[in-house]
């Protein structure tokens, strides 16, 4: 099972999981749609067209084996991320201008 | 390092009662990943078995525009029974052992699946009764509190408003036909509408699950205020198609501001449940056929998988 969305147990005697990510647009970042299983990467890609693009919700489709995917984990949560979170001066809000100054 | 498991529990409530959604990975209690299991499986089920009685109807459409149309619903609900599996499977079980619990009968499927569609009005009603039963209890689900579920939710509601509608369109058609076709659509419409009334489950005081899944955020409403608004809904409808709803006590009730309406035949639901339907075990034994006769097609595909990845590391080799 996916590193990315399960903490469950191997499946047992079936085909490898696919992580699914569509293009929706062109201009648009490939975004996580969800999973399928395939016998293979080019089933998976062919699979994920029937499956997740019936009504043009596509133009590009990649299919990742699950496997490959390194995933943070939940319970680091808080320590992983927070070199960002007292780091308030990132944001443009920290800044305080006079509303008189234009375009800043 | 692992959390204590109080506080554990503490983040997964503070969790679903600032209405954030739970994810694959994180802390659950095992009784709400069970409940999940149970129930988006027994929603898979029921999309897969749900493909049957309408399946049954695809070489008898009347044109190549109804044959087109079914063949794409059908296809949805196959793809909806997909999304689902894989919803389920996020929860650490495996879709061939979901399969196996259907066909073993250990798991369900919704009840109104083992009512037979008897003639083409039948297709029409579903689309427009059953699936509108559908939309009103999907619809809250795409605000669940776990987070694979809500997704699968909402692209599965995204794609049935067709489904109703086409269903309601189809009837609409027949209505403006003769009087033999307004008269199946009135017959398929007193069978299907009690069943329809029963998809959204006991009343509430014969609910035990209800309360639990309302506090984990699965559920939004309970069974009787799902069941009231879909009365609401639909009442409207059948009148503008020109049929009667086959019960004698739906009527407006202005102070309540809602239908009041007739008990349903719990006795009967009860009856279809445990199997005793009058389609449950054909339903079975045709999803069991079409696994076991398609055993040979996995089989192979897994066969040249295998094939096609020991040439690609020799090729690699060379």
């Amino acid at each position: 099972m996916t590193p990315a969305e399960s903490g469950g147990p191997a499946p047992r005697d079936s085909w490898p999981l696919f992580e699914v990510f569509i293009r929706g647009k062109r201009g648009l970042n490939h975004v996580h749609v969800g999973s399928l299983h395939a016998p293979d990467a080019e089933m998976a890609l062919h699979n994920a067209r029937d499956l997740y693009t019936r009504r043009n919700e596509g133009v590009s489709i990649w299919v990742v084996d699950a496997a490959a995917i390194t995933a943070s984990s939940p319970e680091e949560k808080d320590p992983f991320f927070a070199p960002s979170g007292d780091k308030v001066y990132r944001h443009p809000t920290f800044y305080s201008i006079p509303d008189d100054v234009p375009h800043l | 390092m692992s959390a204590a498991p109080e506080e554990l529990e503490q983040a997964f409530d503070a969790t679903v009662a600032a209405d954030q959604r739970v994810e694959p990975r994180d802390w659950m209690p095992e009784a709400y990943r069970r409940t999940l299991i149970r129930q988006i499986a027994q929603h898979a089920h029921s999309e897969i078995i749900g493909m049957q009685p309408e399946g049954n109807w695809i070489l008898r459409a009347p044109s190549l525009r109804r044959k087109a149309i079914l063949l794409a619903k059908v296809q949805d609900e196959a793809g909806h029974g997909m999304y689902l599996y894989a919803a389920a499977e996020t929860l650490g079980v495996d879709r061939a052992e979901l399969t196996e619990k259907l066909i073993e009968s250990k798991q369900k499927y919704s009840s109104i699946f083992n009512y037979p569609a008897l003639s083409w009005a039948d297709i029409g009603v579903i689309g427009w009764l059953v699936d509108g039963a559908a939309v009103c209890n999907q619809v809250p689900l795409c605000r669940c509190s776990f987070g694979p579920y809500a997704r699968a939710m909402i692209r599965i509601c995204k794609e049935e408003s067709f489904h109703q509608r086409q269903g309601y369109e189809l009837l609409m058609a027949m209505m403006r036909g003769t009087d033999a076709q307004r008269a199946m659509v009135q017959d398929a419409t007193d069978r299907w509408w009690w069943p329809s009334l029963m998809m959204f489950g006991p009343p509430d005081g014969d609910s035990p699950n209800t309360q639990q899944s309302m506090q984990w955020r699965i559920k939004r409403h309970t069974n009787d205020e799902l069941r009231q608004r879909f009365v609401d809904m639909t009442a409207p409808q059948a009148e503008a198609l020109g049929v009667t709803l086959p019960d004698p006590q739906l009527r407006w009730n202005p102070e309540r501001g809602a239908h009041d309406y007739g008990e349903p035949d719990w006795e009967e639901l009860k009856q279809v449940i445990s199997g005793a339907g009058p389609c449950n075990q054909q339903r079975i034994a045709h999803r069991r056929a079409a696994h076991e006769s398609g055993a040979w097609v996995r089989e192979a595909a897994t066969a040249y998988a295998a094939k096609q990845a020991r040439r690609a590391t020799e090729g690699a080799a060379a």
